[in-house]
């Protein structure tokens, strides 16, 4: 058979079989991944998502660096049980402004995509330092150090930047008021909270931990947390608007 | 000009290089934000500083002609940096199988985690994951496609330094990768954790990997290049671009290991499965087929099956596993069309991937009578028969409707490990036990009967470890979705999670056996290198009588 023959062209030739490699491995990752680019269908249109406080912005920074997408995903399918034990089902435009997304692919834990204003911060913060304090039977580590350690916002400006390159809508009025806006966000009563939130739209602004004097890690963790699903609101939200 | 010695323009180049990268790297030392990078940025000026002190020291050592490429007509084998890679395999594959387990009882026990930052499964994991994958993996990859692309092609490995500095820059990214996740230096994306310095450096170690290979390729004195070597080829071509398009990222600064990728939500979701996806279908797929072809006829001494079916198999292996990734996002916020398309070219994906093991298995024929009397070719074929099982199970989970109950549950862990312990790991064990013995020139191994114990207890252990997956995965994903008759979820999350605990210590139980297993493997190699030649030819004991 002659066609079979054909073949020793790219047996013989050590670049023919690279250009051929090449072409073949790069078809299917262009049709997938290009069009989600342009495709406007892709994130539907939604009220309400804005990027990541100062304060939420750090601590995401611990949310990755502890790993805690290996066991919990931030991504509610469309499936009837989940969208009763979690809620309405997770919407691309949330994580519009995640880089990188945290969908995760593991429930060790339950999915924290609508977790925000379900506990308490108290709750959160013995649960952080004790899981098994406040869930018997849980299997999470303990995260004691995120109670001690100062959260790190000393280049949480040059973050936003990097972040406003890449296309999350932080202003030059943000960015510029990055620190004072981490400690309105983290303190009962702060003369700025007012225009934090004006920045920041149903940003909460108070003192996440019992140490007023300071700004801890597991304060930052829980301001992320706090919010996590709560920037749509779903009574509003007309999901038939979206379809075509 | 004989007699005449002097530094090789490479040599010089390297040097001066590395002497550069010292006082960039003592300079980020000096002013990096937070310590742990600090530390990072030391290792690197340290690696630095002793390239140079390698390369001056490895120069005033040799004579003044460089290892010639033939002697009386054959191929001067460099061998070296395989035998370093093989050593380097074995440990990081220790270390991987131990931290696994750990991990495994830290789900059954909680207080493993021990309260500290560094010893919690959330940083732990990757640790595992990479460890097993990329350093035990890739060391084993490393030697095997250096080993095989030289007595494939008849031609001495391209290069002087260039290979001693794959493995050594190889090994030195994954002392960089693991000592950062246990710092919590990490960018948070699934079996791409390393940050942004960390991708740099593997960058330029893969590309010179590639060009060696290539090299190498292309100076053979065969005319065809063997089959083995395409899927090498593949492999190694197909990482780099997964390398580079899901490590896009903006550092904050370079005195900051922190970075932030350039894509966000769905599109950086698409990216990382299309990138995560393919670390299966390439690292470990594409790759371990390659040792699969060559060391599998070798150790049964039968020509491959079908020249046909692997031309076929190899094209629609690698044009349909790209498109597979979607799967791992059936239900999301993906659109619909991508996750149809995922599942479509997953569910064919399983054509060509028994065409890869029907090859495999169908090269025992004439020789099915040697799994009885060698263990190693013993491993080699069950491999194949895991790689089998797992590319049958992999298209079924990735049908949305089954996808649906097994996503997010220990049914994923326990397919991944059906693929990483059964294949993977086996088809491994099976070319460095075949390795060892021809890279110092032993006759063969020490005992096979430690063999044969490293493959049963491993068996059983992989057998505990991937039933205990399913039954958990399986029964968790039910107990999700379940009602009462009145219309209420039946279970809390909390409950599905306590119903675990007797499957997670059958899970680890099983991890560890495996573990045990690679144990005896160590032991018996390191016997096989210490023993003299006449010592393990005189017989160590008797080897093994075919049944009547």
């Amino acid at each position: 058979m002659s066609l079979w023959n054909k073949h020793a062209i790219f047996e013989k030739n050590s670049i023919l079989l690279l250009i051929g490699v090449l072409i073949v491995i790069s078809i299917g990752g262009l049709v997938e991944i290009a069009p989600l680019f342009y495709l406007k269908s892709t994130i539907e249109k939604v009220e309400g998502v804005r990027p990541y406080t100062p304060l939420e912005l750090a601590g995401r920074n611990i949310y990755v660096r502890e790993g805690c997408y290996n066991c919990h995903s931030q991504m509610i399918r469309a499936l009837r049980d989940e969208v009763e034990r979690y809620g309405h089902y997770s919407l691309a435009a949330e994580s519009m402004y995640d880089h990188p997304f945290q969908w995760g692919s593991k429930r060790n834990g339950p999915d924290l995509a609508r977790v925000g204003n379900k506990y308490s911060d108290d709750w959160h913060r013995r649960h952080l330092a004790n899981p098994r304090a406040v869930v018997a039977g849980s299997i999470m580590p303990a995260y004691p150090w995120l109670a001690k350690n100062d959260v790190d916002l000393a280049h949480i400006d040059q973050h936003m930047k990097v972040l406003a390159m890449e296309g999350v809508p932080y202003t030059p009025e943000m960015i510029e008021k990055a620190s004072a806006d981490a400690k309105a966000q983290g303190t009962d009563d702060d003369p700025g909270a007012a225009d934090f939130v004006k920045r920041y739209p149903k940003a909460q602004a108070r003192a996440y931990g019992e140490d007023k004097g300071r700004l801890t890690e597991a304060d930052a963790l829980i301001a992320y947390l706090q919010q996590l699903g709560t920037q749509v609101d779903f009574k509003l939200y007309d999901g038939k608007a979206n379809l075509r | 000009m004989p007699g005449q010695k002097s530094m090789t323009l490479g040599e010089m180049g390297l040097a001066v290089i590395a002497a550069l990268s010292a006082v960039l790297w003592i300079i980020i030392t000096a002013h990096a934000w937070t310590p742990e990078y600090a530390f990072h940025a030391g290792l690197f000026a340290i690696a630095s500083v002793a390239s140079v002190f390698l390369i001056v020291n490895r120069y005033q050592a040799r004579p003044a002609q460089l290892p010639p490429q033939e002697i009386n007509g054959k191929p001067n084998y460099n061998f070296e940096p395989v035998k370093f890679s093989t050593i380097a395999a074995m440990f990081w594959g220790i270390a991987g199988f131990l931290v696994g387990l750990i991990i495994a009882l830290q789900l059954a026990y909680p207080e493993l985690n021990l309260g500290l930052p560094w010893t919690s499964f959330g940083r732990l994991r990757p640790l595992h994951t990479s460890a097993v994958i990329f350093a035990f993996g890739g060391n084993v990859l490393l030697a095997c496609s250096f080993y095989v692309v030289q007595r494939t092609c008849h031609a001495r490995l391209a290069g002087d330094l260039a290979p001693w500095f794959v493995v050594l820059g190889y090994n030195f990214f994954i002392v960089i990768a693991g000592t950062g996740y246990l710092l919590g230096i990490t960018q948070g994306k699934e079996y791409a954790e390393p940050e942004w310095y960390s991708d740099l450096w593997l960058t330029i170690v893969w590309v010179t990997y590639f060009i060696v290979f290539l090299a190498t390729v292309i100076k053979r004195k065969e005319p065809h290049i063997y089959v083995a070597n395409w899927f090498f080829l593949a492999f190694i071509l197909t990482i780099a671009v997964l390398h580079l398009g899901n490590n896009t990222t903006i550092p904050v600064s370079i005195f900051s290991s922190k970075s932030y990728i350039v894509w966000s939500g769905v599109q950086d979701a698409m990216i990382q499965w299309w990138y995560g996806h393919n670390a299966v279908g390439f690292f470990l797929t594409a790759g371990f087929l390659a040792i699969m072809y060559y060391f599998i006829p070798k150790r049964a001494e039968r020509p491959v099956y079908s020249y046909r079916l692997s031309i076929i198999h190899f094209w629609a292996l690698i044009f349909m596993y790209i498109w597979a990734g979607p799967h791992h996002l059936h239900y999301t916020a993906l659109p619909d069309w991508a996750q149809t398309l995922g599942m479509t070219f997953s569910i064919m994906l399983w054509m060509p991937s028994w065409g890869g093991m029907i090859n495999g298995l169908m090269t025992l024929s004439g020789a099915w009578d040697k799994l009885r009397t060698d263990p190693v070719l013993r491993m080699l074929v069950v491999s194949v028969a895991f790689y089998g099982m797992s590319t049958f199970e992999g298209p079924l989970m990735s049908v949305k409707a089954v996808n649906s109950l097994s996503h997010y549950t220990d049914w994923t862990v326990g397919h991944v490990h059906s693929g990483a312990l059964g294949w993977v790991g086996y088809v491994s064990f099976g070319a460095i036990y075949c390795l060892v013995p021809w890279l110092w020139n032993k006759p063969k191994l020490y005992s096979l009967k430690l063999v044969n114990w490293h493959f049963w207890i491993s068996t059983l252990g992989i057998v505990c470890y991937i039933s205990a997956m399913w039954v958990a995965g399986i029964m968790q994903g039910l107990m999700w979705r379940a009602y009462t008759a009145l219309g209420f979820l039946e279970y809390s999350f909390l409950e599905t999670v306590e119903a675990l605990h007797p499957f997670y210590i059958i899970r680890a139980f099983g991890g560890g056996l495996f573990l045990a297993g690679a144990l005896i493997m160590v032991w018996n190699l390191y016997k096989t290198i210490v023993t003299p030649a006449e010592e393990i030819e005189a017989g160590v004991n008797p080897a093994l009588v075919p049944a009547e």
